[in-house]
């Protein structure tokens, strides 16, 4: 029963996941491609490329694909991405019930008062990561990671606008 | 019910435009939930930000699963959820059946390489607009720069870093005991 799979497989891999993003693709590729066979090595890696010039978290993305090609219909992608999503669904909503709860709890209030320089730095984070050669080919990348940087922090440029000149402007520049 | 489907409709807007993982959701969500409509404040956003990092699964399905809670409960998390994945279900399910090889595709991979870089500056700007609200000063800068050093150069995953820091904001609170709050 293969949709029965996708579902115990996703969902085990939604539930088992922290750190999120890149960290997920290790371990969906052993279960996708080295424990189920639901796809090839080189297959992965094409949909690890798709997830880079699509929409999504690279974990939905990974989820809808694979369904779609072990089931080889819809069904299969909407049981996966479903499956991939539940564990967080039903952890965060406890997790936010409780949230709002305690939120004004003094040692709760502490706890958070720790986290958050610790959260501006892991964006910092996420930013410096993705600045490597892929993301920045040549000088015309710095030019547009500027141009963009200051759009947005000095006039308040909104990101959708961002993202839809940039890339107009990769389509002419390149 | 209004809240709801307005939820659905921002977080697709989100779920659309959010290229280059989780973070890249971080800057929509600041000025359409924070700015534009005042769902929340910056400080809550950072609290979310932590939790939805804390968590297991996908960052960006954490994040609008606890921003629709917030605005509006249940409902509002189911709908926020379903909007923020439903752009990238149904674009790599067309992609699965009519578009193998599309990332090879020269129109899009020159958009993408003037995207690439946008996104990354799109990631930056929030570091500095949130520091305020996270009660940064000159005097506890090398908090963020420390994580963000473990994180990016010593590759520590991100879940630890919150752990600790947590842990040591609960200490710190113990020790400080009545003065409380910054």
């Amino acid at each position: 029963m293969i949709y029965l799979k996708l579902f115990l497989t996703f969902f085990k891999i939604g539930l088992f996941n922290f750190g999120g993003g890149y960290a997920m693709i290790s371990f969906i590729q052993n279960e996708v491609v080295f424990k189920h066979a639901w796809l090839t090595t080189s297959e992965f890696t094409d949909v690890v490329a798709v997830s880079q010039v699509t929409p999504g978290p690279v974990g939905i993305n990974l989820a809808t694909y694979t369904g779609y090609t072990a089931a080889g219909d819809a069904w299969g992608s909407a049981v996966a991405t479903f499956a991939v999503c539940l564990p967080s669904f039903l952890l965060m909503l406890l997790a936010s019930r409780y949230f709002l709860k305690y939120q004004h709890a003094r040692p709760v209030e502490s706890v958070f008062a720790g986290l958050r320089p610790a959260v501006v730095g892991l964006i910092a984070a996420a930013a410096l990561v993705l600045c490597n050669a892929e993301n920045f080919v040549d000088y015309k990348s710095v030019l547009l990671f500027a141009a963009s940087f200051l759009a947005v922090w000095k006039l308040k440029a909104g990101p959708i606008a961002v993202i839809a000149c940039a890339g107009a402007l990769g389509l002419v520049l390149y | 019910m209004k809240t709801c489907w307005f939820l659905f409709l921002t977080f697709a807007k989100i779920g659309l435009f959010t290229l280059g993982g989780g973070y890249a959701m971080l800057p929509l969500i600041e000025r359409e939930l924070v700015d534009k409509y005042a769902l929340f404040n910056r400080r809550e956003f950072l609290d979310m930000v932590a939790v939805a990092q804390a968590a297991p699964g996908v960052m960006a399905i954490n994040l609008s699963i606890m921003a629709g809670y917030k605005s509006a409960g249940f409902w509002g998390c189911l709908s926020a959820a379903l909007g923020a994945a439903l752009p990238s279900f149904i674009i790599i399910l067309l992609i699965a059946i009519f578009f193998r090889g599309f990332q090879d595709n020269p129109v899009v991979r020159r958009v993408f390489m003037g995207v690439r870089p946008a996104v990354v500056a799109l990631i930056a700007v929030p570091v500095f607009n949130l520091s305020k609200a996270a009660g940064i000063t000159w005097k506890s800068v090398w908090i963020p720069a420390l994580c963000a050093l473990l994180v990016w150069l010593v590759k520590v995953s991100p879940v630890y870093i919150v752990l600790a820091a947590g842990l040591a904001g609960f200490l710190y609170g113990c020790k400080s005991g009545v003065r409380g709050e910054k």
